[in-house]
């Protein structure tokens, strides 16, 4: 029987309520927003908190909007609230490709988005989607907020820069035009971590490529991302040639770890098919062959 | 922590630790064992319950999380002595075998057809993906939601 070890709990009727519940009971202190990642950690004791301030009443946290030419995902959207966003379908596909893939129905039913990023799995697929958009996280503290880059948001497994007394409250992604879009993963299973996942985001000017996005995750990539193959794509035609290309530049700066889920090398070929199929579709939708 | 919980229309007030799982709140407290407590690491989907309308898997959510909060479980889906036309599909359609995994693949398939009312086989199919039947009888588990939707109450 699996049951967490003894713990206080608070429920935080307002954000302004959670940043002095968190205040108030220190760097033990950790946010309970849907508890599918925490709540398991905390019966392994692997997490081991001494307070939990329950965030779940802060329906201001539970949106999806557009705003001021951005995407504004509220950090207490749940996974399914994401997936049957239309609004996030029609602006960016791989939220969507990536949240159909994400556990399955019923823990994206509970869990949460704000919840998987400060989570900080280095198999999180979400992590990755992000970095490929080049999104932005607003941080609220109690000396106000600030924005945070999707690439400065980790700092290692299962740590981000969210320090204790802070709380990540959304997730913005600007809306460029002439984008499109993708994610491409592997599992072993419904609702298993990714053996390898790729997500990629490129804007085109004709046939060129002006900007690319390409997120990794579960291959040990730097920052969830892959910036010497987005430096490749940039100013490149969008073809096949291209795509294989980026997909192998990013294998090769990826740092694959050997698990149950398989061999390094493997991964590291997941890495670069992956990334070619993800840009590959990513085009087509930027052409609107493929909505 | 003192919490009230509404459980299929009754309302339960108790004392409970804020890490109590919501399965053993429903099992050990309230002696509402229609709700299975499988795996615990939140995979098999044995323990499924609506929470506030929602299906969820109740061995991943506190107790405390639940209070003042409407939860249905297994017990609840019959009304009046009438079976819920997705309790009936699965006694139709052989949908058990051991049993185990049938409140959770019931609260899930009714949920279902709350928001879709005449699923295919494959919505089905994905809908139940995070629920195992260690049985391995999806066929039948499937035609019983498949019954349900033809035999609407």
């Amino acid at each position: 029987m699996q049951v967490p070890a003894y713990v206080e709990y608070e429920k935080a009727t307002s954000i302004e309520h959670a940043l002095a519940l968190l205040a108030r009971f220190g760097p033990e202190a950790r946010i309970l927003a849907g508890g599918h990642s925490l709540i398991p950690m905390m019966k392994l004791r692997l997490a081991q908190p001494e307070t939990l301030v329950d965030i779940n009443g802060l329906g201001e946290l539970c949106y999806l909007r557009v705003t001021d030419g951005e995407l504004r995902i509220g950090a207490l959207t749940r996974h399914a609230q994401l997936l049957d966003s239309p609004v996030a379908g029609q602006h960016f596909a791989i939220l969507h490709d990536a949240e159909k893939v994400i556990a399955d129905p019923i823990v994206r039913n509970w869990g949460t988005v704000g919840g998987s990023l400060c989570q900080a799995d280095p198999s999180e697929d979400l992590s990755a989607a992000f970095a490929a958009l080049k999104a932005t996280m607003l941080i609220q503290g109690p000396g106000g907020s600030r924005t945070v880059p999707a690439r400065e948001f980790h700092t290692g497994p299962y740590e981000t820069v969210v320090a204790p007394g802070e709380l990540l409250t959304e997730i913005r992604i600007a809306i460029r035009p002439g984008g499109g879009s993708a994610y491409a993963k592997v599992g072993r299973r419904v609702g298993d971590w990714p053996v390898g996942a790729a997500g990629a985001a490129i804007w085109l000017a004709g046939d060129i490529i002006t900007d690319a996005g390409i997120g990794l995750t579960a291959v040990g990539a730097r920052h969830f991302s892959a910036a010497e193959a987005e430096e490749f794509l940039r100013g490149a035609p969008a073809t096949e040639a291209s795509f294989a290309r980026a997909g192998e530049i990013a294998a090769a700066h990826c740092n694959p770890s050997p698990d149950q889920r398989g061999p390094a090398d493997y991964k590291r070929h997941l890495a670069s098919e992956l990334t070619t199929r993800a840009l590959r579709r990513a085009l087509r939708r930027a052409q609107r062959q493929d909505a | 922590m003192q919490i009230t919980v509404h459980v299929n229309g009754a309302s339960y007030a108790r004392e409970v630790e804020p890490r109590l799982l919501l399965i053993h709140f429903l099992r050990d407290e309230l002696r509402l064992t229609g709700s299975h407590w499988g795996c615990d690491t939140s995979n098999c989907g044995a323990c499924v319950v609506w929470l506030d309308e929602i299906p969820v898997k109740s061995c991943t959510v506190l107790a405390v999380m639940a209070d003042g909060r409407r939860v249905l479980t297994v017990e609840g889906l019959e009304r009046r002595g009438v079976l819920d036309p997705i309790q009936q599909g699965f006694t139709e359609c052989h949908g058990l075998q051991c049993g185990f995994c049938t409140p959770g693949m019931m609260l899930t398939g009714r949920w279902l057809l709350d928001h879709h009312p005449d699923p295919s086989p494959e919505v089905i199919r994905e809908a139940l993906s995070g629920q195992l039947c260690r049985c391995t009888g999806y066929e039948n588990i499937v035609r019983s939601v498949r019954w349900a939707a033809e035999h609407p109450a």
